[in-house]
């Protein structure tokens, strides 16, 4: 009896570290800065044990069935912690952290119960010596055993969902082994038996992903659906799906969603090439998903697309996956299009192309290496690369959610000398995005789009490029290379972006 | 594993500080190759040791510069400026560059010693003369605030510290530091701001750079008789922080720690600068991949045809009645280690534009200067080149910058070459590391320098660095020690205004002094302005007619 007990102590030490561990993890996956998220998950998930162990003293009666009770609870919460905070981090804009510190404190108030609770129920058959020593010994090892598997074999095997789940499910196990051990000694032990199936029940149909599970709980593990993952030497390249919803992760950042990818290259592309009937030569910079080159190719007039994109992955797994190869009409397999694995910068400096039309679609300025992709030396690198009546584009992140780092980009375009034009459209799963034409002279829409368009129309274009009074101008210096002050505008402007 | 190395590696250079021939005896991780690089302290000391041979020719040129550091470079500059090419210039080394030199590794160039120039101050005109030659300045070089070639402009971010473990913008200790001493910041700074705007009684700038331009109110000279730390403590100021700061600044500048450097000296380097540059702020610094070393190579374009490299003077003799017509002349005699002949150059004007510690080895007579001379302190300096596959990573805190400086360290932290490059690729680079060895006297720490072997400097800079980095052993592919036995003027207590100085900085009928040690210490623009100056007061001698660059 007593051996069975102490390795329920060792399961329950597992399942509680594992589940600190999973919080801090997804914390530190998806907020960054993991030294910080590390440290506050555990002080605050052992600050919630010592509650748990405090509170334990007004558990008097009924020992068993309270540990049984709390062990599903354990189970079900810790279970499906690491899918709640997922879900809520990706499909609401729910206070990530709020939810993610209420959760630790739960776990970590329950898990706190149950070493002082087994201790008092093993008192009755052995020493308090040995129960402190036994139990302990018994605690710390599952810690042990756990902190190894967990790098090592859990979270690349099952990743952070189905860890949680397994976890949750070993919890409820030990939860229906107590009834079976103390069954005499509880009165109601079919109905914490019941109690228990019905969380097994959940949590292996959420393991399973089978359709047994809730539409809820599916979702949250759909969330998750990853169709492709790698890293290149560069970034790293997640695409999930759900449903008939493909999405681009490159870096944790949403690149696309193609339920309304075609909102953002339309108005990426559109606005300034169909203005250009005589564009015979586009260049294309960053896009290595094929997008906005397939948005390119609809103008029987273009001649060449050179697209330069850093990295080898992306322009291989867009010219190769099936899925993704659809989505972009095999854009990257058209003989017109010239792909260049190469530093954009270097790549504009070594080279003396022109080109009718340069789309620069690089990823937001999130840090200094990026920043200066979006510097006056580079919109002045780029204006020797227009040909006369060229035009360029230029994604230019969100004018409402960054609406500083937006304007930061056209003040540091006008400051190449080039006339910049600023546009937004409304992309909904990036909210409302801007991107900037610069050319060397004057540019007015289009009055007509020549190719099939979805979303853009011409009697809806002027509108895109009114700005309402919340995105309107405001003062911003120039991003240069010895200030970067639009890595510091971007950063300041989406942390107050609750996600 | 990453631990292990880590001990491994500070054994070692431990071992190796102790006991030099038994550093191969410990389990050190094998280091990279990289080879061993700086002025020659053998040839050294062969000049000072003398014995060489008779000159086995002579020739006659109207000047003949002594070295070929920046204030040699800069006297060879204005004299073709001026339209007069009558000149040689002798280098001990086998290229000129002194301290500005760069090195080349796989991964680029990188500097083998200087590698900033803050703006140039408005005084500073013959540098803004040069950066204007060079097409990195333009418009009116004089202007207040002229535009900077963007290319050159150190890119953001700028510098960072490492203390506690953690990676912070910004040189000043901030992450935890009390709210009284980042009062006693904000007082330090708002003084050496008010030094900056300060005129002496003769209305002269209180802290000019160049230096001689500087105001000599007495009371501003008595600054020079106490040390920085001595004058910060008077002050009030007492954090721990702000001394580990400004005596870090006095090491980076002056080689010297701020209980030996002059106050004056000390705040000269806060308060001199007032550079200002169109868009950019105040403190940016102009920095490219080589260091100082296209600065070097745009001086030395002029004088190519006119160096003699590898050709050290052993003997300086003023001749007054036998010499060449006119009233006496010059004899050096330079010796030439390649085939070890002395050739003998009988000139009208010496420019001398090497360090003065050699002077009392090769000038014969000239008792004065030779005492004076024996006056200089200077210091030696450790610089390491740790050619790296890849940057090194920091995964939490400031990001890489230009300057990364370890708070608590012997050494000054280290540059990196590719910071100003536009790459998006991760790539191979060159961390260029810097130690002045500034904790003993400057003899001591030559021996120390001097005593110790490639591999035992390249595994101690190692094993700091993976304080940060622990990754760096498995990153590094090469680690170049250079050694520089002396490498700039000590400006100590009393030396600034002590009066030898002086005596090498006024003109003379035919020997001018150049070199950046005149000035007491070692920068760019004061190397640059002795140079010009003797240049200057040469062409005048000669009769020749120039514009000066000068303020």
């Amino acid at each position: 009896m007593s051996q069975a007990l102490l390795f329920s102590v060792f399961v329950v030490a597992s399942c509680g570290l594992a589940y600190e561990l999973i919080a801090g993890a997804l914390a530190s996956y998806l907020l960054g800065d993991s030294v910080t998220q590390f440290s506050t998950v555990i002080g605050s998930y052992l600050f919630a044990m010592g509650i748990g162990s405090w509170l334990s003293r007004y558990i008097v009666r009924d020992l068993i069935a309270r540990f049984v009770q709390i062990e599903v609870m354990v189970g079900v919460i810790g279970g499906f912690s690491a899918a709640a905070l997922f879900f809520l981090f990706v499909w609401l804009s729910a206070p990530f952290q709020l939810l993610l510190y209420s959760l630790v404190l739960a776990i970590g108030i329950l898990v706190g119960l149950e070493i002082p609770l087994i201790m008092r129920i093993l008192k009755r058959q052995l020493a308090f010596k040995d129960v402190v020593s036994q139990v302990l010994t018994f605690d710390y090892l599952g810690a042990l055993a756990v902190s190894i598997l967990f790098p090592v074999l859990l979270v690349p095997h099952l990743g952070l969902i189905r860890s949680g789940l397994f976890f949750g499910l070993l919890n409820v196990l030990v939860a229906l082994w107590a009834i079976h051990l103390f069954r005499a000694q509880l009165p109601s032990a079919a109905w914490l038996r019941g109690q228990c199936l019905a969380a097994v029940a959940v949590l292996v149909a959420a393991f399973a992903g089978a359709g047994a599970a809730t539409d809820f709980a599916e979702a949250q593990l759909y969330a998750d659906d990853i169709v492709h993952a790698e890293s290149s030497p560069f970034q790293r390249i997640v695409v999930t799906r759900w449903k008939d919803d493909l999405r681009l992760h490159l870096n944790n950042n949403l690149q696309f969603s193609s339920r309304d990818e075609y909102r953002y290259h339309e108005a990426l592309v559109h606005p300034g090439l169909a203005t250009l009937p005589g564009a015979r030569r586009v260049l294309v910079l960053g896009g290595g998903d094929g997008l906005a080159v397939r948005e390119i190719l609809k103008y029987p007039q273009v001649e060449s697309v050179t697209l330069v994109d850093l990295d080898p992955a992306m322009t291989r797994l867009f010219s190769t996956a099936p899925a993704l190869r659809a989505l972009n009409a095999d854009a990257l397999l058209s003989p017109k299009v010239r792909t260049i694995n190469a530093d954009a910068l270097k790549w504009l400096e070594e080279s003396d192309e022109r080109f009718d039309f340069i789309v620069v679609d690089f990823p937001d300025p999130s840090n200094f290496a990026i920043g200066k992709l979006y510097s006056s030396a580079f919109y002045r690198l780029l204006e020797k690369h227009l040909a006369e009546t060229g035009l360029a584009v230029v994604q230019s992140t969100s004018p409402l959610y960054a609406r500083q780092s937006f304007w930061c980009v056209v003040t540091t375009i006008e400051s190449a000398g080039l006339v910049a034009t600023p546009y937004h459209a409304l992309v909904p799963s990036f909210g409302e995005w801007g991107f900037v034409i610069a050319g060397r002279r004057g540019y007015a829409p289009p009055a007509t789009y020549p190719v099939p368009t979805r979303f853009l129309t011409p009697a809806t274009t002027p509108a895109l490029f009114e700005f309402p009074a919340d995105m309107a101008r405001v003062d911003a210096e120039v991003n240069r290379l010895n200030n970067q002050v639009l890595v510091r505008y971007f950063e300041a402007e989406w942390r107050r972006v609750i996600r | 594993m990453k631990r292990r190395d880590f001990l491994g590696a500070a054994s070692a250079s431990l071992a190796a500080a102790t006991l030099p021939p038994l550093a191969g005896c410990t389990t050190a991780p094998p280091l990279p190759p990289g080879s061993l690089l700086g002025p020659s302290p053998a040839l050294g000391h062969r000049l000072r040791d003398g014995g060489l041979p008779a000159p086995a020719e002579t020739l006659r040129v109207p000047v003949l510069i002594v070295g070929g550091g920046i204030s040699g470079l800069s006297a060879a500059w204005k004299l073709s400026r001026a339209g007069f090419d009558d000149y040689l210039l002798a280098e001990m080394d086998g290229e000129p560059g002194g301290n500005s030199r760069a090195g080349n590794t796989p991964a680029g160039p990188c500097p083998l010693g200087a590698h900033y120039l803050p703006l140039p101050t408005r005084e500073a005109t013959a540098t803004r003369e040069l950066l204007a030659e060079l097409g990195v300045l333009s418009g009116d070089p004089r202007a207040a605030k002229p535009a900077y070639d963007e290319r050159y402009l150190c890119a953001a971010p700028q510098e960072r510290l490492y203390r506690h473990g953690l990676w912070q913008e910004g040189l000043l200790p901030v992450h935890g530091v009390a709210a009284g001493e980042r009062d006693q910041y904000a007082r330090f700074l708002d003084r050496m701001a008010a030094f900056r705007r300060a005129r002496g009684g003769d209305g002269r700038r209180a802290f000019a750079l160049p230096m001689a331009l500087s105001s000599r109110d007495a009371a501003l000279r008595a600054l020079d008789r106490l040390s920085m730390r001595d004058w910060l403590r008077q002050q009030g100021f007492d954090s721990a922080n702000l001394h580990w700061y400004v005596d870090y600044a006095c090491r980076d500048d002056y080689g010297a720690g701020s209980d030996v450097v002059s106050a004056w000296a000390g705040i000269h380097y806060f308060a001199c600068r007032n550079g200002e540059a169109r868009d950019v702020a105040d403190d940016i610094v102009l920095t490219a991949p080589d260091g100082n070393a296209w600065l070097a190579r745009g001086l030395a374009a002029g004088v190519r045809g006119r160096t003699l490299t590898g050709a050290a003077a052993c003997r300086v003799a003023e001749s007054g009645e036998r010499g060449a017509g006119r009233g006496g002349a010059v004899e050096v005699d330079l010796w030439r280690a390649a085939d070890g002949r002395v050739l003998r150059v009988v000139a009208e004007q010496l420019i001398w534009a090497a360090p003065l510690y050699l002077l009392p080895h090769v000038f014969v007579g000239n008792d004065a200067l030779k005492q004076a001379a024996r006056t200089w302190t200077h210091a030696p300096w450790l610089v390491a080149n740790l050619t790296l596959a890849a940057e090194p990573e920091t995964p939490a805190g400031a990001p890489l910058a230009w300057d990364n400086v370890l708070f608590d360290s012997p050494g000054l932290g280290y540059v990196v070459s590719t910071h100003q490059t536009l790459r998006q690729r991760p790539g191979p680079t060159v961390l260029t590391y810097y130690q002045a060895l500034a904790d003993v006297a400057p003899t001591r720490g030559r021996e120390l320098l001097l005593g110790l072997s490639r591999e035992a400097w390249a595994a101690a800079v190692l094993s700091e660095l993976a304080r940060p980095h622990p990754e760096i052993h498995e990153l590094a592919t090469r680690v170049d020690v250079v050694r520089y036995g002396h490498a700039m003027a000590r400006p100590t207590v009393g030396f600034v205004w002590g009066g030898a100085r002086e005596l090498f900085a006024a003109d003379r009928p035919r020997i001018r002094f150049a070199h950046a040690d005149v000035s007491g210490f070692s920068l760019f623009e004061e190397a640059q302005y002795r140079g010009v100056l003797a240049a200057e007061r040469t062409l005048q001698q000669l009769g020749v007619r120039f514009t000066t660059s000068l303020a």
